[in-house]
């Protein structure tokens, strides 16, 4: 064993890569609850992939084949039904993961110097993710994805000059056909998972450059031991493999919760119109996206004016695309001389705050038709700009209240 | 606990939300309760008799396998062979209908859709409505209306067994008409407690039909749930041990 690990040592940095990445990769020793998204995140992805794998060898993707060839997988092929199932699910909790997994960085300012360039990746790996999601949401070529498809890819009509060529350039057609579930499946199936792949390595790299933060945004590499060790930090081989194996035991206890009693979780894993056949003569009564899309529906469905003369459904699409990206420029909005929330004023607590529930509200909204009234007198629409608002001043405003916030003294070493 | 206390409250939210905004009419009526028993193996083959005589000669369930529907409600190939295969000729044939698609289209107006999903697109609760309410009315074609589904091209093709109804009207506050009840105005050879108990066994089977891996799904689940349980009390004392001389 020994010789055989010295021979592939002098040909490949196998036990130096162990090293650096698993026993001596020196990790803060007060990550709590948050901390776990991230390896929950990667497990997440390889199950999409594996049973993804599965799912490729007896899908069919041709308008006149694909619903029949799901339900052939749901009802034929031995064990199918769990298969699709598990990725369903799994597109799902991906989601909720990476969401879970994005509010821990703005809890602890895990952006923030030198962190910004992880950070920047990891957006990059949520848009990618949305790509993933949409152009999978298609294949099983049920009305709701169809419907979707068809909405979604107008929207790049909006766009002014190019957009009706730029729309039928990604359709591949004039309306969504077989073209388009072609090209969807390839980008589904190779394109996108390769970039993501790729991106969640670099993303793991670069924060093995840097090393990870932690709930006090303490510098750990600051104070180090006479060993060069981090005196705050434990290796992450065994101490935080054994710890995520609780992590993934819970997460997997939710996960085979939804996937065995309620795959459908009442119609906000699996959509009810999407047990129809896509037909597009047949417009379901309401085009809903599925509900990790539905704060950004929201916001493409909050602009209702015209103004500077451009249309307001332009508007919308801006706004759109405006609320995914700005999460690129948070490192250099935040202006705070703290990382974590422990150590910061109430200032950014409440606008962290605001933005959570707007998000929410938002995402609750997006499935509601903006006619009628939710809540409290009011119709739908309004809310949904109030809360357009608020989503929009987390950003714009945070190099002011980030600025002029009333910081805590933050400690020398990590606390508990 | 009040990190549990928030995810709780963060994963429960939306749930809780949708119940209570959730889709819970039938048209322009409730819904009926039905009961749902998938468990119950003597209701589901007679839903499946219905099926296979009255819905499948013009609705096909071509998604469904004639053998795997026997296969899974304790119905032998020799007895499906005998019983039930009217329009295919091999027991691993799918569930096709027997009259003709341009045909029916002709007939009807409309192809009569596949029924192998319709418990999932439009829920059990519907499907049992919507059997259950069909009345006589002179003004449509077919000269059956439904209070479910409105101008349907489908006719009460059970109108034998619940007998011929009729609505009746009412008056709402802003004087309007809407549907009040049904009134029966010619007798069926069943009851309509039999009536009732027949449909149930076919929205049973339907909802089956749908799904049929939801006979195996929530036993699996249990299973898996409880090797979890058990697997995390050792994943935790493994954690346990590791970490006690950290802090």
């Amino acid at each position: 064993m020994q010789t055989l690990l010295a021979w592939i040592d002098e040909r490949f940095p196998l036990t130096k890569v162990w090293k650096e990445h698993l026993a001596e990769y020196y990790a803060p020793k007060n990550f709590n609850f948050w901390y776990y998204f991230g390896s929950l995140a990667l497990l997440v992805l390889v199950m999409q992939i594996v049973t993804g794998i599965f799912l490729t060898m007896h899908y069919k993707p041709d308008t006149a084949l694909a619903f029949a060839s799901v339900e052939y997988i749901m009802r034929d092929v031995d064990w199918g039904w769990l298969i699709r199932y598990m990725h369903s699910t799994g597109a799902s909790f991906f989601f909720i993961v990476v969401y879970l997994h994005m509010f821990r960085a703005l809890l602890y300012g895990s952006y923030q110097k030198p962190r910004e360039l992880i950070w920047l990746i990891g957006v990059v790996i949520f848009v990618a993710l949305m790509a993933e999601a949409f152009t999978g949401y298609l294949l099983p070529w049920g009305n709701m994805s169809y419907w979707g498809a068809q909405v979604i890819i107008s929207l790049f009509d909006a766009i002014p000059v190019v957009g009706p060529t730029l729309s039928e350039w990604l359709r591949g057609d004039f309306v969504v056909s077989d073209a388009t579930l072609n090209r969807f499946f390839a980008f589904h199936v190779s394109a996108i998972p390769l970039i993501l792949v790729a991106l969640v390595f670099v993303h793991i790299v670069a924060l093995h450059k840097v090393g990870s933060n932690n709930p006090d945004g303490v510098e750990i590499k600051k104070k180090k031991g006479p060993d060069g060790i981090p005196l705050d930090g434990i290796p992450f081989h065994p101490y935080y493999t054994v710890k995520d194996i609780v992590g993934v035991t819970v997460f997997l206890m939710l996960f085979a919760a939804v996937m065995f009693f309620a795959p459908e979780l009442w119609g906000w894993f699996l959509e009810p119109d999407n047990f129809v056949p896509a037909n597009n003569l047949l417009t379901p009564p309401e085009i809903v996206p599925l509900w990790y899309f539905t704060p950004y529906y929201s916001i493409l469905r909050a602009s209702v004016y015209n103004f500077f003369w451009i249309d307001a459904k332009i508007w919308g699409v801006i706004f759109m695309w405006l609320s995914i990206l700005l999460f690129f420029f948070i490192p250099w909005l935040d202006r705070s001389p703290v990382k974590s929330i422990r150590y910061r004023g109430g200032k950014y607590k409440t606008a962290l705050a605001i933005f959570v529930v707007s998000f929410i509200v938002l995402g609750y909204l997006g499935t509601k038709s903006p006619e009628v009234v939710s809540f409290f007198w009011v119709k739908n629409v309004y809310w949904v700009q109030a809360f357009t608002v608020l989503y929009f001043a987390f950003f714009f405003l945070m190099p002011w209240y980030t600025k002029y916030d009333k910081t805590k003294p933050v400690p020398e070493r990590v606390t508990g | 606990m009040r990190k549990l206390l928030m995810l709780v409250v963060v994963l429960g939210l939306p749930t809780g939300a949708f119940a209570a905004g959730g889709h819970m009419s039938c048209g322009a009526v409730d819904c009926d309760r039905v009961d749902i028993d998938l468990g119950d193996q003597a209701s589901l083959q007679r839903g499946a008799r219905i099926f296979v005589n009255y819905c499948l000669s013009c609705h096909s369930a071509s998604y469904m396998r004639y053998n795997r529907m026997g296969h899974d409600l304790g119905i032998s190939d020799e007895l499906v062979k005998e019983h039930l295969l009217f329009s295919a000729d091999k027991v691993g044939d799918l569930m096709k209908a027997v009259m003709p698609k341009d045909d029916a289209r002709d007939w009807f107006g409309v192809a009569p859709p596949d029924l192998s999903l319709i418990a999932r697109s439009r829920k059990p609760a519907w499907v049992y409505t919507y059997m259950r309410s069909f009345y006589r009315d002179s003004k449509s074609p077919s000269g059956w209306n439904n209070t479910v589904f409105a101008h349907v091209a489908m006719p009460h093709v059970l109108y034998e067994w619940q007998g011929d109804q009729r609505a009746v009207l009412k008056k709402d506050k802003h004087g309007v008409e809407v549907f009040d009840r049904f009134e029966i105005e010619r007798v069926g050879t069943m009851n309509p407690k039999e009536y009732d108990r027949a449909m149930r066994d076919l929205t049973n089977f339907l909802t089956y039909l749908g799904e049929p891996a939801k006979l195996v799904r929530y036993r699996i689940g249990v299973y898996v749930l409880i090797f979890l349980a058990v697997f995390i009390v050792f994943a935790y004392l493994l954690k346990k041990e590791y970490w006690k001389d950290i802090h």
